[in-house]
C-alpha cells in the first residue's frame, strides 16, 4: 500500500471509531474496542510512516513529494483551496507522539471511566451512555489533531485548529451537569476564539501577500525571493509602516497564544481541569496545547524573517514560563498543580521558538508529551484511588498503597525537573542553552528570558516535589473510609503509566543527537544564518552533554528546589503556614492568579454585556423603534387626522384632485 | 430531458396550485391535508434538482429561460430564467419548504389546511421572485409574497402577533414602493421592463444614485440591514416556527438577491460611490448587532439578531469588491468576497432554519421561548442536545460546517481591501461564539434546576419526525462545510460576468 492511502487511513481510523462509538448503539465494550482499534491502527501506521520518512529518509508520496492533495475543497476567484497532507520529519514526530499518547489514554480511560454513571444524577439520561460518548470524543480529538499536524495548507490547519477547540469544549464540559464544567468549557472556547481571531487574520494576510494558502508555495516563495517579502510593508495605523512578515507572524502567533495558553490567553487552561483526567492528559498537556508550538515550528521559514516577531514570542514565553510556575506553588488541587506546570513548560517551548531553536522546542514538546501525560495519568490514578477527591490536603502517605503510581510519578517528576539523564534534562537544558546563545547574540528580550527560564527551573522543582511529598509522603490525611479502600487501580490504569514512564526516561538520550545536532528536521525547519545554537561540531556524545550539564546552574537550581520542597513539605512542618501568613499579600496575588480572571470577568465579559445592553435598549428600542418607527407611526396618525378634513365626501373635489395628480404624472413622464 | 419542460413555471405554479388544492381539501377532510402538502413540497424539490442537473456551468447567460408576452401594451413579459446566482436559492427554497411542512405536521391543529396552503403558495411566489427576469413580474411576486407571510404571522402567531404582522408588512411594503418608482423610471428610460435590458442601460451617476437609494430601501429592509432591522426580531418572536424558518432561511435572502440582480448591475457607479457607506452599515450589523444578540433573553430574538449579524457578511462581501479591485487590481479577491457572501446566503438558510426549528422543538413542549425557562435540557433530551450543539457551532462558524465557508471567504477577501475591515468583521468569531454558546450553556447544559423538575425534567426527546428534520439539515450543514466546491462551481461564471460588468462599467458623467 502506498503512503497516500496509509496517511488517509491514519486520519480516518480514529474518525470512524469516533462516529461508531458516538452514533451507533454500541455496548461499552464494543465502543472502547472500536475506538482503541482505530487509534491503534493510526499509531502503528504512523510508526511505519515515521520509519519510512524519518529513519529511512524516503519521501512519502509519489515522485519524491512531501505533500499530497486529497481533494479540492473549493475554488474561487481563480484560487484553489485544497485538503491534503504534508508528511515530513516534523509531521511524523507529531503523528507518532499524538497517536501513542492517545492510545495510552484510550486504554487508561477504560479504568478511569468505568464507574462514570455515578457522576450523573438519577434524573439525567446523560450518564446512560457517557462511557461510549467519552470514547467517541477522544477519538474525534485524535482525528482533529492528526488533521492539524498533517495538513499541507493553512485552511486545513485552521480546520484542525478549531476542531481540537471543539473537542476540548465538549470534553471540558463532559460532565455537563456541573456548573463549573460548563462555565469552563465556554470560557476555554471563547479564549481560544480570541486567539483564532488573530490567527484567521494572519491567514488572510498570508493569502493576500502570497496568493495561496499552500505551505510549500509560501515556503518556496520565501526561500527564493525573501527580499521581495521582507521589504513589503503594511500601514495598519496611519503613518506607521509595518513589515508585512512581522504582522503576519504576530497575528499567527496570537492564535498560538490561544491554543498553547500563553499569557494573557492562558486563563482557560487551569479551568479546563474540570474535565475528566484522561483528557487533561491527552488534550491539555500532551497534544492540543502543543498545536501552537508545532504551528510556529512549521512556519519557521516565515518566522525566521522577522526578528521582531521572534523577540515578541521570546518575551511572551518567558513571562509564561516563570509566572505560571509561581501559581503552581500554592495550588491544593492535584490536577491544577500539573496544569500550571504545563503552562510553565509551554512557556519554555515558546521561549525556544523565540530563540529560533525550533528543534529544541519540538524536542521539549515530545519529551514533555510523554512525562506530562504520565504525570496527569498518575494524578488520575491517585484520584481514582481517592474516590475522586483531588485536594492534596486530604492525601499524604500514599506511597505504600500505590507503589506503581508512586514510582512512575517519581520518574515523571524527575523528568519534568530535568534530573540528569532523564528526558526533560536534555530538552530543557537545550532550551536554556539556546536562550543563552540568543542573549549573547544580543536579541531583544533574550537576557530577560534567560533569567526567567533559569528561575523557572528552581520553581518547577519546588512545586513538583511539593506535590510529590504532599501526596505520597508524610502523614495520611484521608478519612477512614477512603483509607480502607485505598489500592492500586487495575492494569488498564497502571500499564499506560509504565508505558509512558519508559520514554520519559530514555527518549531524551535517544533523540538528543539527531533532533538537536543532527539533520533530523532538515527541510522541515529553516533557521536563519547564525541562529543555530546547536552546530553539529559542538556535539561530543550524550555522556559529554550530561557531564557538561552537571557544570551548569540548572541542575543545581533543580536540586535546590527539591531540597527546599523536602524541607518544607517532606515532613510535617509549620513553615509553609508561616510563610503564607508573613506574605499574605503575595499569597493573595497568587491565589487570585494575578487577578487575570477577575479582570476578564469584569472588563471583557461584563463590559460586553453592558455594551450589548446599552446598544439594545438605547439604540434599538429607544432610538430606532421608539423614535423612528413608532414615531413615524404616530406622525402618520397625526397626519391622517388632518387628512380627514380633506376627505370632504364631495365627488367634485375628488375628481379635481385626481386630474391634478394625473397632470403631474404626465408632466413628469414627458419631461423626466 | 429537462430542456423541453418549462421547469421554472412548474416550480412556481406547482406549489401554488398545490396550495390551492390543499385549501379546498381542508373543508371536508383535514387528514389528507398534510400528506398532500408534503407530496407537493417533495415533488417541487425533486423538480428543482432538475435545475442543478441540467445547469450549464460554463455560461453566465440565463438558463431555462421562458418568455411569453403578458401585458403587451407596457412591454411586460412573463419572463423567467436562472443563472448561478438564483439557481441555488431556488433549490434552497424548495428544500426548506419540505421541512416547514414537516415542522407543522402535528403541531398545527388550528386550520392546518390554510397553514400548509399559505406556505406552499409562498414557496411558489418566492421561487417566482428568484426566477423573474421581468421587473413587473418580479414586483408582483415580491409584493404578493408578503400576503401569505402576513397571514401566517397574523393567524398562527404569538400573543403580540398583530403588532408584529403590521410592523412587518408596513416596513417591507414601504420599502418596496420606492422600488416600484425606480422600475417606472427605468421603464421610462428604456421602454422595457426587462431586467436584463436594465443591466445594459447607461445611466448618469446622479440618476443612478437615486435609483440605488430606492432599491436600497427595498432591499435593506428585507435583508435586514441596520438600522431598518427592528421588524425582524418582532416578526420572529410572534411567528410560528414554520414562519420563522421561511423568514430567516429564504425571505432575508430576497433582499441580498436584490442587490445582486438590481443594485449592483443596474447602478454600478452609484454602488461604487456608496460602497463605503454600505460597508459601514454591514460592519455595524456584524458588530453592533452581535453585542445586542448577547443580551437577549428570548431564544428567537437571539437567533433573529444573530441572523442580522450574519447577513452583514453578505452585504459586506457584495460591496467590498470595489475596494479590493482598487487595492489589488485584480478581480480574484473580489470574486472571493462575492462568492463567499453568496455561500453565506445559502448556508445561513440551513443554519438559521435549523436553529429556529430547534427552538420550535422546545416551544412545542413547554410553550416558552425564554432562555430562563430552560436549563439542563441535555439531561432529558440528549439527541436534541447533540443537534443543538452542532447547529450552534455552525452558527459560530466552526470549520467543517457550512457556516465557516462564507465568513472565511469574506474575511479573507476583506483583508485585501483594508486591514481594519477584516479586523471588525473577524470580531464575529468571538462575539458570535459568545452569544451562541452562552445560550447553549443556559438552555442545554447544567443540571436540571430544582424549580424546573416538573417542566424540563419531564421533557421527551425528539421523535422520529423531528430527528429526520434536524438530521437532514445537519447533513447539508456538514456536506457544504466539508465540500463546498459544488456550491461554488455553479456560481463562478455568473459572478465573473457580474464583476466584469460592475467594475468595468463605462461611466457616464
Amino acid at each position: 500500500m502506498n503512503l497516500e492511502t496509509l496517511s488517509l487511513i491514519i486520519v480516518l481510523a480514529p474518525l470512524v471509531g469516533a462516529i461508531a462509538a458516538g452514533l451507533l448503539p454500541l455496548s461499552r465494550t464494543a465502543a472502547h474496542r472500536t475506538t482503541i482499534s482505530g487509534v491503534f491502527i493510526a499509531f502503528v501506521l504512523s510508526a511505519f510512516v515515521f520509519y519510512q520518512v524519518t529513519i529511512l529518509g524516503h519521501a512519502p508520496f509519489a515522485d519524491g513529494a512531501y505533500t499530497h492533495t486529497l481533494y479540492q475543497w473549493l475554488s474561487t476567484g481563480g484560487l484553489s483551496f485544497e485538503i491534503g497532507f504534508m508528511v515530513d520529519t516534523l509531521t511524523t514526530t507529531m503523528m507518532v507522539t499524538v497517536t501513542f499518547v492517545s492510545w495510552m489514554v484510550h486504554i487508561y480511560t477504560i479504568g478511569y471511566m468505568k464507574d462514570d454513571e455515578h457522576n450523573w444524577s438519577d434524573d439525567s439520561l446523560g450518564g446512560r451512555n457517557s462511557y461510549q460518548r467519552f470514547f467517541s470524543y477522544i477519538s474525534l480529538f485524535t482525528f482533529s489533531m492528526l488533521m492539524l499536524v498533517m495538513s499541507n495548507n493553512f485552511l486545513q490547519l485552521f480546520f484542525g485548529w478549531e476542531a481540537v477547540g471543539l473537542v476540548s469544549y465538549l470534553l471540558i464540559g463532559f460532565w455537563f451537569q456541573r456548573e463549573t464544567a460548563v462555565y469552563a468549557n465556554m470560557k476555554a472556547f471563547l479564549v481560544n476564539r480570541v486567539g483564532d481571531f488573530g490567527f484567521l487574520l494572519g491567514i488572510a494576510g498570508v493569502l493576500m501577500y502570497f496568493g495561496t494558502l499552500d505551505y510549500q508555495t509560501v515556503f518556496s516563495a520565501l526561500a527564493n525571493t525573501p527580499d521581495e517579502y521582507t521589504t513589503k510593508t503594511i500601514e495598519i495605523f496611519s503613518g506607521t509602516e509595518w513589515s508585512v512578515i512581522t504582522v503576519i507572524c504576530i497575528l499567527l502567533f496570537i492564535g498560538a497564544m490561544g491554543k498553547s495558553a500563553q499569557v494573557p490567553l492562558h486563563v482557560w487552561l487551569p479551568d479546563s481541569m474540570e474535565g475528566p483526567t484522561p483528557i487533561s492528559a491527552l488534550i491539555h498537556a500532551a497534544t492540543m496545547v502543543t498545536a501552537g508550538i508545532f504551528m510556529v515550528s512549521r512556519m519557521s521559514p516565515l518566522y525566521e524573517l522577522s526578528l521582531t516577531a521572534s523577540s515578541f514570542i521570546l518575551v511572551i514565553g518567558a513571562i509564561t514560563a516563570l509566572f505560571m510556575g509561581f501559581l503552581g506553588l500554592i495550588q491544593h488541587d492535584i490536577k491544577r498543580v500539573v496544569a500550571y506546570s504545563t503552562l510553565s513548560q509551554l512557556g519554555y517551548m515558546t521561549v525556544a521558538l523565540g530563540a529560533s531553536a525550533y528543534g529544541a522546542a519540538m524536542f521539549h514538546l515530545m519529551t514533555h508529551a510523554f512525562f506530562k501525560a504520565l504525570l496527569f495519568l498518575a494524578a488520575g490514578s491517585v484520584i481514582i484511588a481517592m474516590h475522586h477527591k483531588q485536594d492534596m490536603r486530604e492525601m499524604g502517605g500514599l506511597k505504600k498503597y500505590l507503589p506503581i503510581t508512586y514510582w512512575t510519578s517519581l520518574i515523571g517528576s524527575l523528568a519534568l525537573i530535568g534530573f540528569p539523564g532523564f528526558a526533560g534534562f536534555f530538552s530543557k537544558d537545550a532550551i536554556i542553552h539556546a536562550v543563552h546563545v540568543a542573549s549573547d547574540g544580543g536579541q531583544a528580550g533574550a537576557t530577560f528570558a534567560y533569567y526567567a527560564v533559569l528561575a523557572g527551573v528552581f520553581i518547577t522543582a519546588l512545586y513538583s516535589f511539593r506535590m510529590f511529598f504532599l501526596v505520597f509522603h508524610g502523614k495520611e490525611h484521608m478519612d477512614e473510609h477512603t483509607r480502607e479502600h485505598l489500592h492500586e487501580p487495575s492494569w488498564v490504569v497502571t500499564y499506560p503509566l509504565i508505558a509512558l514512564a519508559i520514554p520519559s526516561v530514555i527518549i531524551g538520550a535517544i533523540a538528543l543527537a539527531p533532533m538537536l545536532y543532527g539533520n533530523y528536521f532538515e527541510g522541515a525547519i529553516v533557521m536563519a544564518e547564525g541562529r543555530n545554537a546547536f552546530p553539529a561540531a559542538d556535539f561530543h556524545g550524550v555522556l559529554s552533554f550530561v557531564l557538561h550539564g552537571l557544570m551548569l546552574p540548572p541542575v543545581y537550581l533543580a536540586a535546590a528546589g527539591v531540597g527546599l520542597a523536602y524541607f518544607l513539605y517532606g515532613r510535617e512542618s509549620a513553615i509553609p503556614g508561616q510563610i503564607k501568613s508573613a506574605f499574605s499579600w503575595l499569597h493573595k496575588l497568587l491565589e487570585e492568579k494575578y487577578f487575570a480572571d477577575r479582570f476578564n470577568e469584569i472588563f471583557f465579559a461584563g463590559g460586553s454585556l453592558k455594551l450589548g445592553s446599552f446598544l439594545w435598549r438605547i439604540g434599538d428600542r429607544n432610538i430606532i423603534d421608539g423614535f423612528m418607527v413608532n414615531g413615524s407611526a404616530r406622525s402618520v396618525g397625526w397626519f391622517s387626522e388632518k387628512l380627514r378634513y380633506v376627505q370632504s365626501g364631495l365627488l367634485s373635489q375628488y375628481a379635481f384632485a385626481m386630474i391634478l395628480g394625473l397632470l403631474f404624472f404626465l408632466v413628469w413622464f414627458v419631461h423626466g | 430531458m429537462f430542456s423541453e419542460l418549462p421547469l421554472l413555471s412548474l416550480l412556481i405554479w406547482l406549489p401554488i396550485i398545490g396550495g390551492i388544492w390543499v385549501l379546498t381539501q381542508g373543508k371536508d377532510d383535514e387528514s389528507s391535508v398534510r400528506p398532500i402538502a408534503l407530496s407537493v413540497a417533495l415533488l417541487t424539490f425533486i423538480l428543482s434538482l432538475g435545475l442543478y442537473i441540467g445547469f450549464d456551468l460554463e455560461t453566465a447567460n440565463m438558463q431555462f429561460e421562458e418568455k411569453h408576452s403578458w401585458i403587451s401594451n407596457f412591454n411586460i413579459y412573463y419572463h423567467l430564467g436562472v443563472d448561478g446566482i438564483s439557481m441555488p436559492l431556488i433549490i434552497l427554497t424548495s428544500f426548506i419548504t419540505i421541512f416547514v411542512v414537516l415542522a407543522g405536521w402535528e403541531v398545527i391543529k388550528d386550520r392546518p389546511a390554510q397553514y400548509m396552503a399559505a406556505f406552499l403558495i409562498m414557496e411558489g411566489l418566492m421561487i417566482g421572485v428568484f426566477a423573474a427576469l421581468d421587473a413587473m413580474l418580479f414586483y408582483v411576486m415580491w409584493e404578493a409574497m408578503l400576503v401569505p407571510m402576513f397571514i401566517i404571522i397574523g393567524i398562527w402567531g404569538g400573543p403580540n402577533r398583530v403588532y408584529a404582522a403590521i410592523k412587518f408588512f408596513l416596513y417591507t411594503f414601504l420599502g418596496s414602493v420606492l422600488m416600484l418608482i425606480a422600475f417606472l423610471y427605468l421603464y421610462h428610460k428604456s421602454g422595457s421592463f426587462s431586467i436584463l435590458d436594465y443591466h445594459q442601460l447607461p445611466i448618469a451617476l446622479d440618476a443612478q444614485t437615486f435609483i440605488f437609494i430606492a432599491f436600497l430601501l427595498a432591499f435593506a429592509v428585507k435583508v435586514p440591514m441596520w438600522p431598518v432591522h427592528t421588524w425582524l426580531p418582532d416578526a420572529h418572536v410572534e411567528a410560528p416556527t414554520g414562519g420563522s424558518v421561511v423568514l430567516a432561511a429564504i425571505m432575508l435572502k430576497l433582499g441580498t438577491y436584490g442587490f445582486l440582480r438590481f443594485s449592483l448591475p443596474i447602478t454600478p457607479d452609484a454602488s461604487e460611490a456608496l460602497a463605503g457607506f454600505m460597508i459601514a452599515l454591514s460592519l455595524i450589523a456584524i458588530v453592533y448587532i452581535g453585542f445586542v444578540a448577547l443580551v437577549q433573553q428570548d431564544m428567537k430574538k437571539l437567533i433573529a439578531y444573530s441572523s442580522i449579524s450574519h447577513m452583514g457578511f453578505v452585504t459586506l462581501g457584495f460591496f467590498i469588491i470595489f475596494q479590493i479591485y482598487q487595492n489589488t487590481g485584480s478581480l480574484s479577491g473580489a470574486a472571493m468576497g462575492m462568492e463567499g457572501a453568496m455561500v453565506q446566503m445559502i448556508s445561513h438558510g440551513f443554519i438559521s432554519g435549523a436553529l429556529f426549528l430547534c427552538v420550535g422543538v422546545l416551544y412545542d413542549r413547554l410553550h416558552s421561548r425564554e432562555i430562563s425557562s430552560y436549563g439542563g435540557v441535555a439531561n432529558t433530551m440528549p439527541m436534541f442536545a447533540m443537534f443543538a450543539v452542532l447547529f450552534a457551532m455552525s452558527n459560530a462558524g466552526l470549520p467543517g460546517t457550512s457556516g465557516f465557508v462564507g465568513e472565511f471567504l469574506v474575511i479573507l477577501s476583506s483583508f485585501q481591501a483594508n486591514f481594519w475591515i477584516a479586523f471588525a468583521a473577524a470580531i464575529t468569531l468571538i462575539v458570535g461564539a459568545a452569544y451562541t454558546l452562552w445560550m447553549i450553556k443556559r438552555v442545554v447544559f447544567g443540571a436540571i434546576p430544582a424549580d424546573k423538575v416538573e417542566t424540563v425534567g419531564k421533557l421527551k426527546d425528539i421523535n422520529g419526525r423531528e430527528t429526520f428534520i434536524l438530521a437532514s439539515l445537519a447533513f447539508m450543514v456538514l456536506l457544504f462545510g466539508i465540500w463546498p466546491a459544488p456550491l461554488l462551481d455553479v456560481m463562478h461564471a455568473s459572478v465573473d460576468n457580474l464583476l466584469n460588468h460592475v467594475i468595468n462599467s463605462p461611466k457616464l458623467p
